[in-house]
């Protein structure tokens, strides 16, 4: 047993595979997770003996991934499952959607955390409608970068013009939807090629192999420096303890959705509108002097504020966008339909509003991105929908921030969370 | 496609980043949650999060665990000595106290009690009233897992249905419940065993010590370690061997821990805890396809088991 060395820690990624069962999906994730060790023995004898009772030669890889029982029986996957592997100097989540039309919900669902996706072709196919309907919801919900990994080239005598072909295809149309960062990859998931390692039969292909792409990609959803954004989850008010000195202790708990911030810096409470200065910024009441992205931290203030839960601490000099209105695309999620008739709870941040519907101008369908008029929103649907708020909420263009651009539509009466939106 | 520049979380910072969000979730949305405390390696990493989460105030839930009767003493002496460190109320439901209201019934004396727990729980959940329980599971641990919601909705009996979960977008999870209804939440979801390990050592978190390479007297029985002659909290011994069965004292550590008769240690000499993460780097065998020998009773009997209430 030799000691890893220890390396640079380049972080976590979250990716997204999208292409059906046919495209070779599983047997991709299954490579990924194989040839970087991810698979311990008993798995794999595991799938060894499910392999050898369905009458295969080789082990078939795309069995790792196999679900529930339930979805075994019926021999196709219903839910976004999440995969884990490390290279030792990466942490990886797989979000692994189902690629069957019925389910852009689970797509939409396994897409809005990811900042890959990986999009599946199979090289004898081409692109095809679902390849269009992938990268048409990729784009939309904003993964920053695209990758389009053509599988089976195994299947076509690892030929290069086979690949050219549809590098070329893809982006005639990646074009007219406004997709500007996108690679091409050739591959055989089945025989490894190109994924973990190079393989012998696609010499002609220069550029990084699949896994040296997502080593290289950036972690953060957005490269550009984003505005401050802090909506507060959780109020700290230890009045109680055995401790004088916190009886006027008030933190303001929550997590850095965008931007930075250090200590000194003037902040402006929403709704109220207040202004102040961060006097300390903790994790587990340690002082630690600036806040980046994504970390989970106690601001204090100088001033005494009465801050609660749903308000947001911003920095004065950029603040969001305060509104009782809002236009949105809407992914229906729900069996029940949308009704217009209804009033819905919007939850955006830590806020939750209640909501009508204003409008609904068009819906998208997602084969040929034709826009079409409906007053009605079913399962699956891709709309434009106005919502009149009960309460304002402090905003920013879905394009510019994921955090605050983003919401979920919940149905009162059951608890259930029914649409997905995004501002802008 | 442009390479790294923005500086951003070490991947463990990112996990403890999400972990506490979580957390504060629940305490910002649920009236009346719990954190189930097990002693394992799991939920130990659980309070520290939790501590990262509100300290310096108090944690704004108990703390509870079901205790099935059959637990390994260093970890039950471990769970109250860590509690009383925190300072945090513990709640302990017992397996057996159900047992002897009859809404347990062992098949036979020798049946584990693992399954069981979950109606000791439901029990509990109803004594006190709590709207969530916030629990230590992860995806990496089993496939029934890997589809598993942050939070994950159950129903008046408590019941885990997998085509009824609400899709979860972003970091907007909703945890509404009405009245009975429970939701179950998984701060480290995302976490692997790795993960768990890497962070007790960065952390310097202290654990039972049967997690450390010890010797014991054990049986090989169908492929797996099986501990024996185990003495419980009350002194008395149990998983006595079979007869002709030959005892070996073994060097082991256990992955898992949880009820005795159906936690198997593994062959070990990894006495630190930067020895076991070297050792989790290179292992061959799953966490629970090594040491649960409840979950290879079955493909699916996770996912049953869920179904029933468990966590």
């Amino acid at each position: 047993m030799s000691a890893p060395e220890k390396i640079e820690d380049h972080g976590l990624l979250r990716f997204l595979t999208c292409g059906s069962v046919d495209d070779g999906k599983s047997t991709l994730i299954g490579r990924l997770l194989f040839d970087t060790k991810t698979i311990l023995a008993d798995t794999l004898s595991a799938i060894e003996r499910t392999s050898q009772k369905r009458g295969m030669e080789a082990v078939d890889l795309s069995l790792l991934t196999d679900g529930l029982q339930a979805e075994r029986e019926q021999g196709i996957t219903i839910d976004v499952a999440y995969r884990y592997f490390s290279t030792g100097t990466r942490k990886y989540i797989i979000a692994d959607a189902p690629g069957h039309e019925q389910y852009t919900r689970n797509m939409v669902t396994a897409a809005s955390t990811a900042n890959l996706a990986i999009i599946l072709v199979d090289a004898r196919k081409g692109v095809l409608t679902q390849t269009r309907r992938h990268s048409y919801l990729a784009h939309l919900v904003n993964i920053p970068h695209l990758l389009v990994a053509v599988n089976k080239m195994d299947l076509v005598n690892y030929d290069q013009a086979v690949f050219e072909k549809i590098k070329a295809d893809y982006l005639a149309f990646a074009a007219q939807l406004g997709i500007e960062d996108v690679r091409f990859i050739p591959l055989s998931a089945l025989n490894g090629d190109m994924v973990v390692d190079r393989g012998e039969a696609l010499s002609w292909y220069k550029g990084p192999t699949l896994l040296e792409i997502l080593e290289a990609a950036p972690g953060a959803h957005s490269e550009q420096a984003e505005a401050f954004r802090f909506p507060v989850q959780f109020v700290c008010r230890p009045q109680d303890s055995a401790n004088p000195e916190l009886h006027d202790y008030r933190g303001f708990m929550g997590r850095v959705e965008s931007g930075e911030l250090a200590v000194g810096e003037a902040v402006t409470v929403l709704p109220s509108g207040r202004e102040t200065r961060v006097k300390d910024i903790q994790i587990g009441g340690q002082s630690i002097p600036a806040a980046v992205s994504e970390q989970s931290v106690t601001l204090l203030l100088e001033d005494e504020i009465d801050i609660s839960r749903g308000d947001m601490i911003v920095r004065s000099a950029a603040q969001p966008q305060v509104v009782k209105q809002i236009d949105t695309t809407v992914c229906w999620l729900a069996e029940t339909p949308l009704d217009r008739a209804r009033t819905y709870l919007i939850r955006h941040t830590t806020r939750e509003v209640k909501a009508k519907v204003a409008s609904i101008d068009y819906r998208v369908d997602v084969n040929t991105l034709e826009q079409q008029a409906t007053d009605k929103l079913q399962m699956n649907d891709i709309a434009r929908v106005s919502f009149k708020l009960a309460q304002p909420l402090f905003i920013d263009p879905y394009s510019q921030n994921r955090a605050t651009g983003a919401f979920i539509v919940i149905d009162e009466s059951t608890n259930n969370t029914i649409g997905a939106g995004m501002i802008g | 496609m442009t390479t790294l520049t923005k500086q951003t979380l070490s991947h463990l910072d990112w996990l403890e980043a999400e972990a506490i969000h979580i957390m504060r979730e629940v305490a910002g949305q649920c009236a009346n949650p719990v954190l189930l405390f097990s002693g394992g390696k799991d939920s130990i990493c659980m309070l520290r999060i939790a501590e990262k989460a509100f300290r310096p105030g108090r944690f704004p839930f108990p703390l509870m665990h079901i205790d099935t009767g059959h637990n390994y003493q260093e970890v039950v002496e471990f769970r109250d000595k860590r509690a009383a460190e925190l300072g945090e109320r513990l709640i302990v439901r017992s397996v057996e106290d159900s047992m002897k209201r009859g809404t347990v019934v062992l098949k036979h004396e020798g049946e584990s009690r693992n399954k069981h727990q979950s109606v000791t729980l439901l029990e509990a959940i109803e004594e006190f009233g709590f709207d969530c329980c916030i629990g230590g599971a992860r995806r990496d641990e089993e496939k029934a897992r890997a589809k598993e919601r942050i939070m994950s909705f159950r129903d008046e009996f408590g019941q885990w249905d997998p085509k009824n979960q609400r899709p979860e977008l972003w970091n907007l999870y909703n945890a509404r419940a009405h009245k009975g209804e429970n939701i179950r939440a998984f701060p480290i979801s995302n976490w692997t065993e790795m993960d768990v390990w890497q962070y007790i050592e960065r952390e310097g978190l202290e654990l039972p010590s049967i997690y450390f390479a010890h010797t014991r007297p054990v049986v090989m029985r169908q492929g797996a370690i099986v501990p024996v002659n185990v003495p419980l909290v009350s002194g008395e011994l149990t998983n006595l061997p079979k007869a002709g069965e030959e005892i070996i004292d073994l060097q082991v550590r256990f992955r898992t821990v949880g009820d005795i008769s159906c936690t198997a240690p593994v062959e070990s000499d990894a006495d630190t805890v930067e020895k076991i993460v070297l050792e989790t780097a290179t292992t061959t065998i799953t966490e629970r396809g090594a040491t649960r020998l409840d979950d290879q009773t079955s493909e699916a009997s996770m996912e049953q088991r869920k179904k029933e209430g468990y966590f």
